[in-house]
């Protein structure tokens, strides 16, 4: 083989093959593209403003709102009750924690005790929420990468699973309205948990198959490493909470720092990444549903007879007494929190919802700047956010 | 965690003027909070995310609250002289509460794990005083939080770098959360209006144009 090196000006290249007038950089000029809001990869009606020179990113600028009914202010005008369903439609994926979140604040407001059968429900459908949010996001992820179809609907047989479960205990496979403050609607019987006994152990499988498929493939791992890189002090500084944050190496997860509920009764392991970038969020999915089927089949094997619900709790004409809270859960997106301020009356002077998916897009332009816009897709896809949250 | 007296004495001991009280909660919850002047809140901020032994690095949740203009009903027992005689007398003094907007912000830390620490901040009045600091140099997650509050409650935050409209549309006019808020008659059209929906829509129909007193003849037969 000759091996004569060439050193090639691509420009000076480019502009001998192209007539003069045509060349293929745009020197400094920015072209500004609205991308979205009907964009298929924008995970709902999303819009980037993006100023791009040739094909890379010097400027982005979400904007949202196009699913906002202020959710806030239907709060503030319903009983404490009337707001249970309606955070069902927030993060549409994740009814069950939003639900917890909710419960967990008004108890916090009014000082309510759980039973302990429903505190271990509650753990049991937020880590099968966990499952089915994360194994759906890693479908559409890769379905973003251009991996049409097949990842999707493998994750999607596994979540179609779990929402049978949900609809059979609380009656709607995604708007669930499944706890009140002071338990659960409902009790689950024994071949409910059997069956999800069943579902959790096949989990594993599709956990080992999917990895085996995507992990070490060579089109993902050039899409995704080194793209869209966070630091952990920014991630810190600008609120990022969830597998995102840990994936840029801090150690915050909110069920061991908290502890609420149960979590501190099982035993189990907070995957931390190390580079930030897109394919340590995607791997800090998969680790994350191992650690839940580990707390889930605990959960199992822990878990008491008795009531469910708190039988001193009013729940029509409630009225917590004057004073304000803040309660927050790890959900699967992130820190998913409520702020209530009550005045002694039936409706909450101030219902505030704190969105994981909303306060992760503030770091999006940093993620961006800089890649390509077939990379701004993947690191959207990465942040993981419904819009039903974002925009309340 | 230091007690909210502590982190207060600390604060005040740290940032030269600054002026804190402690808002108590009288709830169950138990988290009561400090008030920050305007003045001096990214002074206090950056000295509570600072201070090694708080490090409060994480604002988690940045919100508005709208207090409205309120009258106080005080009842107070009063000696006077009624008919040579002296007596207690109950007398009412109502005393006027001007409203403000509020912001709070629930600060956590991740690197000690404690928290939280809630501060807040009150503007002067609901109208032209409705302005504060931003505390987003210093907590970059109060970026599109304080956006909302001003896109919601109408809150200006001095030093934002970007403060627009983020959830509404960039041509509205009022501000959704405040509590007075009242929804614009955005009238649509329906196409078989009754009872609550017809007396809305008879204020947008124009009245029918006279053209050649048909219409006239129709109407008088009923």
């Amino acid at each position: 083989m000759s091996a004569t090196i060439q050193t090639l000006d691509p420009v000076a290249e480019q502009s001998t093959r192209l007539p003069p007038q045509m060349t293929s950089r745009l020197d400094g000029e920015l072209l500004e593209v609205s991308m979205g809001p009907q964009h298929p990869s924008t995970h709902g009606v999303f819009r980037m403003n993006v100023a791009l020179e040739g094909e890379i990113v010097r400027k982005l600028k979400p904007v949202f709102g196009y699913l906002h009914r202020n959710h806030e202010k239907i709060g503030e005008n319903t009983s404490y009750l009337g707001s249970m369903p309606y955070t069902d439609r927030l993060d549409y994926f994740c009814s069950m924690t939003n639900n917890w979140a909710y419960a967990l604040s008004v108890e916090k407001l009014a000082g309510i005790e759980v039973p302990e059968r429903a505190e271990y429900l509650r753990v049991i459908l937020a880590e099968l929420t966990r499952l089915q949010n994360h194994a759906s996001l890693l479908g559409f992820l890769l379905s973003d990468m251009g991996a049409w179809g097949t990842p999707l609907m493998y994750a999607f047989r596994e979540r179609e699973k779990i929402l049978d479960l949900f609809e059979s205990l609380s009656g709607s496979r995604m708007m669930c309205d499944y706890m009140r403050f002071g338990g659960c609607r409902v009790d689950a019987g024994s071949d409910w948990m059997e069956r999800a006994k069943k579902i959790v152990d096949f989990f594993p499988r599709f956990l080992d198959e999917f990895e085996n498929l995507i992990v070490e493939n060579e089109i993902l791992i050039a899409r995704t490493q080194e793209v869209g890189k966070l630091s952990a002090e920014l991630a810190i500084n600008a609120g990022i909470t969830g597998p995102m944050l840990r994936a840029c190496g801090v150690n915050y997860d909110i069920r061991k720092v908290d502890g609420y509920g149960f979590y501190p009764r099982f035993k189990f392991r907070v995957p931390l990444g190390e580079h930030g970038d897109t394919y340590d969020r995607l791997m800090m999915r998969v680790l994350e549903m191992r650690e839940s089927v580990g707390i889930l089949k605990q959960a199992f094997e822990q878990i008491p007879a008795g009531p469910v619900m708190n039988p001193k709790v009013k729940l029509r004409a409630f009225r917590p007494p004057a004073g304000e809270a803040y309660g927050r859960i790890e959900g699967p997106k992130g820190e998913l929190g409520f702020y209530l301020i009550s005045d002694g009356g039936p409706n909450p002077y101030r219902y505030r919802v704190r969105p994981p998916s909303f306060i992760n897009l503030t770091v999006l332009e940093d993620l961006c700047l800089g890649h390509t816009v077939a990379d701004v897709m993947v690191i959207l896809g990465s942040v993981d956010i419904v819009m039903g949250e974002v925009d309340r | 965690m230091e007690s909210l007296e502590q982190i207060k004495a600390r604060a005040e001991a740290a940032v030269a003027g600054a002026k804190i009280d402690i808002v108590p909660n009288p709830g169950p919850a138990n988290q009561p909070s400090l008030l920050i002047d305007n003045e001096h809140a990214a002074a206090v901020a950056k000295f509570l995310r600072d201070d090694p032994a708080l490090r409060v690095d994480f604002c988690s949740n940045a919100t508005g609250v709208d207090w409205l203009d309120r009258t106080v009903k005080k009842t107070v027992k009063v000696k006077k002289v009624v008919d040579g005689v002296e007596k207690d007398v109950d007398e009412t003094t109502e005393e006027k509460v001007p409203g403000f907007l509020e912001a709070v912000y629930h600060l956590y830390s991740m690197t000690h794990k404690h928290g939280p620490v809630i501060i807040r901040m009150r503007t002067i009045d609901r109208v032209e005083g409705a302005r504060l600091p931003s505390l987003t140099s210093i907590y970059r997650s109060a970026e599109f939080q304080e956006r909302e509050i001003f896109d919601l409650y109408g809150v200006r935050f001095d030093g934002h770098p970007d403060l627009r409209r983020i959830l509404m549309w960039d041509e509205f006019v009022d501000y959704p959360m405040r509590k007075d808020y009242r929804e614009p008659d955005d009238y649509e059209y329906e196409p078989t209006p009754h009872d609550d929906v017809l007396e809305k829509a008879k204020q947008h129909y124009s009245s029918r144009p006279q053209l050649d007193g048909a219409e006239n003849i129709t109407a008088q037969q009923q």
